[in-house]
């Protein structure tokens, strides 16, 4: 028995025809991708701006201005006026604000005299990132302010380090711009593997696998044709993706398109091999969708690096990110929409992400077999 | 190899295969040897669970034995599966149709996988569905198709490249006797003209007739092989049709406690009865009874298969479990024997639509208490329909529905309360423990305290299964799966039982232990309401009632609807040749 | 009719508990999601791999090269000698971010001129990068303050005294992992009730509850109330875990944190029961379940503060009950809050659950008998 050609386009063209006509092929592999992208690209963002901040100022004076009209002119914060620091505080326990600032009233006094006045500042620490970051920005708040204040004094400088941060690719520090792109690695793994465990379990479910496998047909012809459609599948999916994010969130695209093609095309052949692997082991829909989402869209979501930073994770678990396909497509993406193509970046993940595409198809063939036992 | 197998399409010798259940392995077949001559038309009886599906799948290279060797067409199934796979065609139980593809997209699709040359296609889909008849069909989704326009449409998959050995498994089951038959003759056309092999494997013991030889297993074994009249050579004037006035109930009780009598079954207003071999014979058992007439009868393939399996003794047979005396009443009141001229379902001018369709068309009948009640029809014809609003479980569109004197639109929570309900499939909690299924019925019911303890003992007693208390439902054998379906629905004693195909697959012996419960039920007065496509059960009940198209066809006893069709080519008619005929009168069921 | 619920509930329990999927669905999925979601989401920074490229090579330019290598957040990954390599580290994300210690680093420092330092750091991940600018920012302070002591510079007239509350340590994973609380009891609540109709309806075991004398109001309380118990054991479990395992503080009242637990997992219900009656399989079930909880997840400030979504975004997810089972979850935990401070939180989700509750009678009313 040899390979067949007409064999092959009769199953594909079946595919496509039961691609078409299904309602919840096109959900997973359509609205579902619309709808994270929505959900994601307005709803998550890492940007604290405008944060309420309450400024407790008992004896507000010249010198105390000269600080406060910082903060008021900064446009990461709102500062709201308290007459008490109690009230502040049960602003703060109320989430009212999420910070708060405390001159206290001998504080032009200290500050003139011996120097070293403490400016209190209390944040809320329950969202541990959002403090991080409002202590960030009021330490520059504040060191801008000892650098003006000494400028203008004619004094020398009381901060002798000038610190020049510089953000390379990302120069407006907006979130969106790498959780968009990240996302898609996300939305292919859905069509790849979900999509893909979840269709060939219903032919299992509905015996129409059993019916197939006593006609001629080969083995790698019924996967053949499993992977092309939904490969096309997939590929429209991330071409959808990658104008929404561009057209849409206006995320930069600054890498060449062709890499990013033959990039994503790689993941989604490993998304595939993932997702035929995982029908080989589970022949009923319900066993096949909790078993990809739980080893490829929950690691491609948490453990990819995608919006939780992988060289902070404990050593047990960044060594389990090696093994995560999405992990080096994340990495890709983002480098290919904000940074653009460099080559130490795309060979070295493209290379592991054409490894992983071979060891999980090979798997899967090597798993799949003609028999029902 | 010897001349003997050349001619044999397929060859089994000592065929062995179990299957791991979690932590039990059960044996579905044990030890099988035999062969499958070429041309021929070689049926797989026995009933469900008796291992025919893990036969077939064997046969064609679905799974390997454990232990012995197959052989199909002259090669080697283990070595070469692909091979085999090229020349056979094989229809599993469950047709893998894709239903969201059209009858012939479908088509194409198979024509591909089997290699069929685009240029005789036309010619040869032309000719397929001449002989299924769904050439009006071909555009529509398979999904739509009615049950039995999809079993043809799925041999017809099977034979797009004409096969040398085509193996189908049960393509009868839940099929209406009109598109049994025209499956049938799609078969016999194709051995015939096409000299192909066929293995036709069924739960249905009258097709055992149609074969020209028989594999007949039961629980992993074969219990018999040979032309089908092998198995009823044995039985020769032991068959024999019993009528006496004094019903046909109690005569069937009085006949099966009579020695010398192997087996009762009702037919119509008669008792079919076969008699043991060295029994007393005909003298004997006419002594039983006053006034009984007995007409000598030929025997069927059903008599061998039970004699065989008396034969095999009560011990370790499932089936053969000692049936509930009829003495001990399911039912506490005491039933009035005569209390049949009493509607206890009323149905006037009840019309069901589904969007466009009308399912159920100005439907009207009622059934007497203490009546047994069959609702016939092809597929498609309604009676479905008709039998889910009697049930409570779809409001009808127009019409009244009354059941145990409630209206089902205003008071149908209490009126379920009346009736007891046993599904078609299998439908208990199988994860749940047989004891758990039983409380959990009668608790729905309202059933507590003792008199509900009382009910869970009785039901403990009376269907034997008080030592499978602690078993997982999902995990028993077919014959106590529908046990236990009928206490549940039994639990809270109903005047009304509403059974859909009760005993479909299930071993003759199981079958004749239900419907004598049911006969016992009824006998206490309890109304009985049968669906079913399977003509055995409606030969038990009292009336029937045949619908097509959504509307009644014909209504009346077994014996009368015989009647009607007695023509002069017909002369002795069986019910099904009058269902087909009532049918076939009214126009083809399908074109709807 | 409270027996014949009863029944039902037991049975619902029984099958759940009986069935090898739906233990695995109780038991696999959370405790997967428990350890990952434990362990591997967080916003702290560790570890994280710099380079630094010292021109100037004095002492005092070392000392600020040993605060660097001396932070835990920090990995001095390599020490570069010349500024060729500076862009390709980054480019190629085998570091973080490049620290640049200019050649007049010392020169400066002896000048009273502010002596620059460049941090070059890696945009892909913003978050990230903001987060060593705030890092390195700190050492920079640091080691200024120190040297200009040390060396008989001017006192600023001001100090930062910043303290945080409720969170000293400012450990992400106190804000994560009671998070997990609510984002599993409502995965687990969901999937418990959406899916047990469709479940029956595929066994066929749906009709046969239909013919007995159940109400629709019996079965809708019979399947509601599993998912009831079963989302409030698995949140029980999983704050034992949060307190014994992860050794976050619980400082505020337990009535409270169930309180808010209750009308939570009551509003989840409610949705479980309307995608339960709707869907005829479990595949649509799973589909309109992962179809809800994807955007009420994210949209609910698990991860991202909500104060950073657009107006209308922020609006929407009024409607959104785990937005304030959040809030109540890490309010009792962290701030140590009891009932009357939570009241703003517990009646938007009481009358969420009031309408989801309703609506899902109203289905099954329609749509299941």
């Amino acid at each position: 028995m040899r390979a067949s050609p007409r064999r092959l386009l009769g199953l594909m063209r079946k595919e496509f025809l039961q691609i078409r006509r299904d309602p919840s092929a096109l959900a997973i592999a359509f609205v579902l991708p619309a709808l994270l992208l929505l959900v994601f690209g307005y709803g998550v963002s890492l940007d604290a701006r405008h944060v309420p901040i309450a400024l407790v100022v008992p004896s507000p004076d010249a010198f105390t201005t000269s600080f406060t009209g910082q903060l008021y002119g900064s446009p990461y914060f709102e500062p709201r006026s308290f007459r008490s620091i109690q009230r502040a505080e049960r602003a703060l326990a109320a989430r009212q604000v999420q910070g708060v600032v405390w001159l206290q009233s001998d504080f032009t006094r200290r500050a003139e005299s011996v120097g070293d006045a403490p400016i209190g500042v209390f944040v809320d620490g329950v969202d541990a990132n959002t403090a991080r970051i409002i202590e960030g920005y009021l330490r520059q708040v504040w060191a801008n302010w000892l650098a003006s204040l000494a400028r203008s004094r004619g004094q020398p400088p009381t901060l002798v380090l000038a610190e020049q941060p510089r953000m390379r690719f990302n120069a407006e520090v907006s979130s969106h711009d790498y959780l968009v792109p990240g996302l898609i690695a996300v939305i292919m793994t859905l069509t790849g593997a979900l999509l893909t465990a979840l269709v060939i379990a219903r032919e299992w479910e509905r015996g129409t696998m059993e019916a197939l496998m006593v006609t001629p047909v080969r083995v790698t012809e019924i996967l053949l044709a499993k992977l092309a459609p939904y490969f096309a599948l997939g590929m429209g999916g991330m071409l959808v993706s990658v104008g929404l994010a561009v057209f849409l969130f206006g995320v930069p695209l600054h890498g060449s398109f062709l890499v990013l093609t033959g990039c994503s095309a790689l993941f989604m052949l490993a998304a595939l091999g993932m997702g035929l692997l995982i029908s080989s082991a589970a022949h009923t829909q319900f066993a096949a969708g909790q078993i990809a989402i739980v080893t490829t869209f929950l690691p491609a979501f948490i453990l990819s690096g995608f919006v939780f930073d992988i060289h902070s994770m404990p050593l047990a678990i960044r060594l389990i990110t090696h093994l995560i396909a999405a992990r080096y497509f994340v990495t890709l993406l983002q480098s290919q929409f904000l940074a653009g193509d460099i080559r130490s970046v795309i060979v070295p993940n493209a290379a592991a992400l054409a490894l992983m595409a071979v060891v999980f198809l090979a798997l899967a063939r090597a798993r799949a077999r003609k028999r029902l036992d | 190899m010897s001349d003997r197998t050349a001619d044999a399409a397929i060859v089994l010798e000592d065929v062995r295969r179990s299957f791991r259940t979690g932590r039990r392995s059960v044996e579905a077949l044990a030890g099988v040897s035999a062969r499958a001559a070429r041309a021929q038309i070689t049926g797989l009886v026995g009933p469900d669970g008796a291992g025919k599906t893990t036969l077939m799948r064997l046969i064609a290279g679905l799974l390997r034995p454990d232990a012995g060797r197959i052989e199909v067409l002259g090669l080697d199934v283990a070595r070469n599966p692909l091979g085999v796979q090229s020349r056979l065609g094989y229809m599993p139980q469950r047709f893998g149709l894709y239903e969201d593809l059209t009858v012939r997209e479908n088509l194409e699709l198979y024509a591909d996988l089997q290699g069929l040359s685009p240029g005789g296609r036309a010619a040869r889909y032309a000719e397929l569905m001449r002989m299924t008849g769904l050439e009006p069909f071909l555009s529509r989704r398979a999904g739509r198709l009615s049950g039995g326009m999809k079993q043809k449409l799925g041999l017809a998959c099977t034979l797009v490249n004409p096969p040398q050995l085509l193996l189908l498994d049960e393509p009868t089951v839940g099929v209406d006797p009109v598109s049994r038959r025209e499956l049938w003759q799609i078969i016999e056309h194709l051995v015939r003209d096409a000299r192909a092999t066929v293995l036709f494997s069924t739960a249905y013991l009258d097709e055992a007739e149609r074969c020209d030889q028989v594999l007949l297993i039961h629980e992993g074994r074969l219990l018999g092989s040979g032309p089908p009249e092998h198995f009823t050579a044995a039985m020769k004037g032991r068959s024999f049709i019993a009528t006496a006035p004094i019903g046909r109930r109690a005569l069937q009780e009085r006949l099966a406690r009579t020695p010398g009598v192997l087996d009762t079954v009702i037919q119509g207003g008669r008792v079919r009865v076969v008699t043991t071999g060295d029994s007393p014979g005909r003298q004997g058992i006419a002594a039983a009874v006053p006034d009984l007439t007995l007409t000598p009868i030929a025997p069927r393939f059903e008599d061998g298969f039970v004699a065989r399996l008396r034969a095999r003794g009560p011990d370790g047979s499932a089936a053969l479990a000692a049936p509930a005396s009829s003495g001990s009443a399911p039912t506490g009141e005491p039933a009035e024997a005569s209390a049949g001229r009493e509607a206890i379902i009323r149905v006037s001018e009840v019309t069901r639509r589904f969007g466009e369709f009308t399912a159920v068309d100005q439907v009207s009948f009622e059934v007497q208490r203490g009546e047994v009640f069959g609702l016939l029809g092809a597929n498609g014809a309604g009676k479905s329909t008709t039998f889910r609003m009697l049930c409570g479980l779809l409001p009808p569109t127009e019409g009244e529905l009354r059941v145990a004197g409630f209206d089902l639109r205003t008071a149908a929570a209490v009126a379920r309360r009346r009736i007891g309900y046993m599904a078609q499939r299998f439908s208990l909690y199988g994860d749940l423990t047989v004891s758990q299924n039983l409380r959990f019925f009668s608790s729905v019911y309202g059933l507590s305290g003792p008199q509900q303890r009382r009910r869970i003992e009785w039901a403990g007693g009376e269907f034997s299964l008080g030592a499978l208390a602690e078993a997982k439902a999902g995990e028993l054998p077919l014959g106590f799966k529908q046990r236990l379906a009928l206490a549940c629905a039994l639990m809270h004693e109903p005047e009304i039982l509403f059974l859909d195909e009760p005993t479909s697959g299930v071993d003759p012996l199981a079958r004749r232990e239900f419907w004598r419960r049911i006969n016992a039920l009824a006998g206490q007065g309890v109304t009985v309401l049968v669906t079913t496509h399977f003509m055995e059960e409606a030969e038990y009940c009292d009336r029937l009632l045949i619908m097509a198209q959504g509307r009644v066809l014909t209504e009346g006893t077994p014996d009368a609807i015989k009647a009607a069709a007695r023509g002069p080519e017909r002369p002795d008619p069986t019910l099904e040749d009058a269902f087909i005929a009532a049918i076939g009168a009214a126009g083809a069921p399908e074109a709807a | 009719m409270w027996r014949r619920v009863l029944a039902l509930l037991v049975k619902e329990l029984l099958a759940v508990l009986a069935d090898p999927h739906g233990r695995w669905l109780l038991i696999g999925p959370p405790l997967i999601q428990l350890v990952v979601f434990g362990y591997a989401a967080s916003f702290d920074l560790n570890h994280v791999p710099i380079a630094i490229y010292n021109q100037d090579r004095s002492q005092p330019s070392r000392s600020l090269v040993a605060r660097f290598a001396g932070s835990p957040t920090f990995t001095v990954e390599a020490l570069l000698s010349s500024g060729r390599r500076v862009n390709e580290l980054i480019d190629s994300r085998r570091v973080e971010a490049v620290v640049v210690i200019d050649r007049r680093f010392t020169r400066d420092l002896y000048r009273h001129v502010p002596a620059p330092v460049q941090v070059i750091v890696d945009g892909r991940n913003s978050n990230t990068g903001l987060l060593i600018e705030g890092y390195a920012g700190a050492i920079l302070t640091d080691f200024s303050l120190a040297w200009s002591r040390a060396h008989g510079g001017a006192r600023p007239p001001a100090v930062l005294d910043a303290r945080a509350l409720y969170n000293q340590t400012l450990d992400s994973h106190w804000f994560i992992i009671p998070g997990i609380i609510a984002l599993l009891t409502q995965v687990e609540t969901l999937l418990v009730v959406g899916l047990t109709v469709a479940r029956e309806r595929e066994l066929g075991t749906f009709d046969q509850l239909l013919v007995t004398p159940l109400r629709p109001l019996d079965i809708l309380l019979g399947k509601g109330l599993p998912g009831l118990l079963v989302g409030l054991t698995e949140a029980s479990v999983i704050i034992a875990a949060t307190v014994l395992w992860f050794h976050v503080p619980l400082r505020g009242s337990l009535a409270a944190l169930y309180l808010g637990l209750l009308l939570f997992v009551l509003a989840v219900t409610g949705i479980g029961l309307a995608i339960s009656a709707l869907s005829a399989t479990q595949q649509q079930a799973l589909l309109g379940a992962f179809l809800f909880l994807v955007p009420s997840i994210i949209l609910s400030g698990f991860a991202t503060p909500i104060a950073n979504m657009p107006r209308w975004v922020q609006e929407l997810t009024l409607v959104n009950p785990m937005r304030y089972v959040l809030v109540i979850v890490r309010s009792v935990f962290l701030r140590g809050s009891g009932v009357a401070a939570l009241l703003s939180q517990l009646w938007p989700m009481a009358l969420i659950g009031l309408a989801t509750l309703t609506a899902a009678g109203w289905l099954f009313r329609k749509r299941v008998t």
